[in-house]
């Protein structure tokens, strides 16, 4: 499979799309998308982005928003990324699997991006490859590169 | 950023009425709209936070963009009003999707 100048997402029609990863990439996503699950069977404080407050100001709602929410989110994450894993290999999807392919690719960036407290102004191209956190830099970015190709093919949907 | 003022039957509401402190399930409560706030981050992308503002609210793609853009520039953006549980399950669908969502009454 060649892996320079790779249609990675393409929309083949209404609702249908077909995903084409090298083999390196789909051998990156097997192995984080295994870690993710894992972490959200904990309270980890890198969860924090994906279980967002509601009410700031009220404790006690908020609480009570969390306990109804709590685990259909989970459940939800969970869905997503069960989806993006059976599907890795690539092929043709519908809407509906791509849609849980952004959604778990965004939930990987989420925390990864909270980990390396990524702000508005860091850029790619500044990596510095002496960085111990070099490498999940580039998984960070080409996780965010992927992400926007099937937010592309989506978008001709709406 | 546009607000939902309930004007009291009877005329208009006095600009600078205090909030009484009232327990939940009075008029008030029910009747005074929320709204669903996203703010800014650095994480999510641009692109994403107008495809689902779209997605989920049924926004063209010129109204999801200037939102999006009022978060980026402004830190927050009002993307949605109306009854608590109606905000609720928007901030839920927010949630869902990893934005940064609260709510807040008006």
């Amino acid at each position: 499979m060649p892996l320079f100048s790779q249609r990675r997402i393409k929309r083949l029609g209404p609702g249908r799309y077909r995903i084409t990863l090298p083999e390196p990439e789909q051998d990156l996503l097997r192995t984080l998308v295994p870690q993710l699950r894992e972490l959200l069977t904990t309270d980890d404080p890198g969860l924090t982005r994906l279980f967002p407050t509601a009410y700031p100001d009220d404790p006690e709602r908020d609480a009570g928003y969390h306990a109804m929410v709590r685990d259909e989110l989970l459940e939800r994450r969970f869905a997503a990324l069960d989806a993006l894993e059976r599907t890795v290999e690539g092929g043709e999807v519908d809407e509906g699997t791509l849609s849980a392919w952004m959604r778990g690719l965004n939930d990987l960036r989420l925390v990864l991006g909270t980990r390396l407290d990524v702000s508005e102004d860091d850029d790619p191209m500044d990596l510095d490859p002496d960085d111990p956190l070099a490498p999940a830099w580039s998984i960070y970015h080409y996780l965010g590169g992927l992400q926007s190709m099937i937010i592309d093919a989506l978008a001709q949907e709406l | 950023m546009s607000v939902v003022r309930q004007v009291t039957a009877g005329g208009t509401a006095p600009a600078e009425v205090e909030k009484p402190d009232v327990d939940e399930g009075t008029d008030l409560d029910t009747e005074t709209p929320w709204v669903a706030i996203v703010w800014n981050d650095p994480i999510n992308l641009m692109s994403y936070v107008s495809y689902v503002f779209q997605k989920l609210f049924g926004y063209s793609q010129a109204e999801a963009d200037r939102l999006m853009l009022d978060v980026h520039e402004k830190g927050r953006a009002a993307v949605s009003n109306g009854t608590r549980e109606k905000v609720e399950l928007d901030v839920f669908r927010l949630h869902e999707h990893g934005l940064w969502a609260t709510m807040e009454q008006q």
